[in-house]
């Protein structure tokens, strides 16, 4: 599985006029790759993972998964949101089956493969807790094992762990890199956190702020499992920093980078019915 | 003085003015009952029968009533809340009507289905279904675009979006549509009962007929049992559930 980006532009029409979240983006990705898209708020980072999620189209250019072009939302690609968007209504298991029970798996099958990934991500024991029982780190490793559950080929990840404090993060850090080892998914990871983006990748793309243009893209030879404190990723981490700081100024100054990221959450796709 | 006694203490004071005022003699008995009186018209209300008959016919006509309005509130709404063109047309007429009070219906109604059972439903229905329809609408409205997004990525689409996701997140606000819609149905029946007294038996018609008789502790026993009614059913069914589903939905405090 390959995923290929084409001069992705996309232009939102506000009140203020056009507003380019995305200007000719070219990217491509691995099968199995984990690559870490790196930018300041508003830079249309969100808006990429919303079109290869197929909940918006691009404005101009395409992105195609093994040269098809991508229409329309698809079980092969699944997104996992900042807020984990569990449904509060249904249980921690039911909200792991939700996605196969709309695929039309059997029963039978889905209470397995549920109970599969939420092993994966040690929450056995909290299948029948309801939502509200559980913290922020547990939801959203509900949340990765309701998206794995599907068995996507790749999985797009919108800040993910960006809501939690940091102690969770490191926790999540490990556990995603462990969860990627085994499934060896293809991963998007869309987030601020500079170290965050090194632990994590294979690359890292740093965007430019709003319109959101690939500026530089660093390829992280470290080892793994890395650790988010080890001089390596520090170092790293800084020299990207240097790269990314001007935009992130000016990304503070822009009050379309606001309205740019609250339009990024609207969007459901057209076809939602 | 916790909040209990203080509360007991209170109701005891008035029920002991209101005994003494009426053992007074400045009135006479038919027009200011005692307490005392009153409960003994209630007890003997019961006994034979007559207040039981009265609430199960009435209640009968609000279950099936506000069970029919429900239904038909409930997909309505959920239709209006997802199209713009629905919302446009059948929304701003349901928002207009909703300003009715809905015994306003009952002309309507006697001269559609004449002075019949269905002229009393048809003022009940159309008692909770705006209620019902509009909160139901606005509860789809809210729903969390993050929700809409999730299922869809998760695979959801048609009816299964609906009635999976939509309608569940819809719920609260569909619960406090309910609990609104039941008490216009209420306030509506007892309307309705009271004003078409003659063929209607429930607790509207047990009402009419103490003022008939002249007989103000039957008028205040029917009263006390139509309060208890709505105290019971808003209390012990709407409350509980309205507060466990806010609550499973993180949506109280």
């Amino acid at each position: 599985m390959k995923l290929e980006i084409r001069d992705v532009t996309k232009t939102f029409q506000s009140k203020n006029g056009a507003l380019t979240a995305l200007d000719a983006v070219d990217l491509d990705v691995q099968a199995g790759e984990f690559v870490c898209l790196l930018g300041p708020s508003g830079c249309g980072k969100s808006t990429l993972l919303n079109v290869i999620a197929g909940l918006d189209a691009p404005t101009r250019g395409h992105a195609r998964m093994d040269g098809k072009p991508i229409q329309g939302t698809g079980t092969d690609r699944v997104m996992i949101f900042q807020s984990a968007a569990l449904f509060p209504w249904l249980s921690v298991f039911d909200n792991v089956k939700f996605g196969l029970n709309m695929i039309g798996v059997p029963k039978p099958e889905r209470q397995v493969i549920a109970r599969k990934y939420l092993q994966m991500v040690h929450l056995a024991e909290f299948e029948q807790a309801s939502v509200h029982e559980l913290s922020g780190g547990m939801q959203q490793r509900v949340a990765i094992a309701r998206a794995l559950a599907l068995n996507p080929d790749v999985l797009l990840m919108d800040e993910p762990f960006g809501a939690l404090d940091a102690q969770t993060r490191d926790l999540l850090h490990d556990e995603l890199q462990t969860i990627w080892t085994e499934t060896r998914k293809t991963i998007l990871f869309v987030t601020h956190n500079v170290r965050e983006a090194v632990v994590l990748g294979d690359r890292v793309v740093v965007l430019s702020a709003r319109p959101g243009r690939i500026k530089k893209i660093f390829t992280i030879d470290l080892p793994r499992p890395r650790q988010i404190e080890s001089y390596a990723v520090v170092d790293l981490a800084r020299e990207i920093m240097a790269v990314l700081k001007e935009d992130v100024l000016a990304s503070t100054r822009d009050a379309d980078a606001r309205l740019l990221q609250t339009l990024e959450a609207q969007m459901v796709g057209d076809d939602v019915l | 003085m916790n909040n209990l006694t203080r509360k007991l203490t209170f109701f005891a004071a008035l029920l002991a003015v209101w005994q003494a005022l009426a053992w007074s003699g400045l009135w006479a008995e038919y027009i200011f009952p005692s307490p005392l009186g009153v409960v003994q018209t209630l007890v003997r209300g019961f006994q034979n029968g007559t207040y039981l008959i009265g609430i199960v016919t009435s209640m009968q006509r609000l279950v099936i009533g506000f069970g029919i309005s429900a239904s038909i509130g409930i997909l309505s709404g959920l239709a209006i809340g997802r199209s713009k063109l629905l919302d446009e047309t059948v929304g701003s007429i349901a928002l207009g009507l909703q300003t009715l009070p809905s015994i306003c219906w009952l002309p309507f109604a006697i001269l559609w289905f004449g002075m019949s059972e269905t002229a009393i439903f048809f003022v009940v229905i159309m008692g909770a279904l705006l209620a019902i329809t509009t909160a139901t609408e606005a509860g789809v409205k809210n729903t969390p675009p993050l929700y809409l997004r999730a299922a869809r990525n998760l695979g959801a689409h048609g009816w299964k979006m609906y009635a999976l996701v939509i309608f569940p997140a819809a719920l609260p606000e569909i619960i406090t549509g309910m609990k609104l819609g039941w008490s216009f149905a209420w306030r509506s029946l007892m309307a309705a009962e009271l004003l078409y007294a003659s063929t209607s038996l429930g607790l509207g018609y047990l009402l009419n007929m103490g003022r008939e008789l002249n007989d103000m502790s039957r008028v205040m026993a029917v009263m006390l049992v139509i309060i208890a009614i709505g105290l019971v059913v808003d209390r012990l069914i709407f409350a509980p559930i309205e507060t466990r589903v806010r609550a499973r939905w993180g949506l109280s405090g």
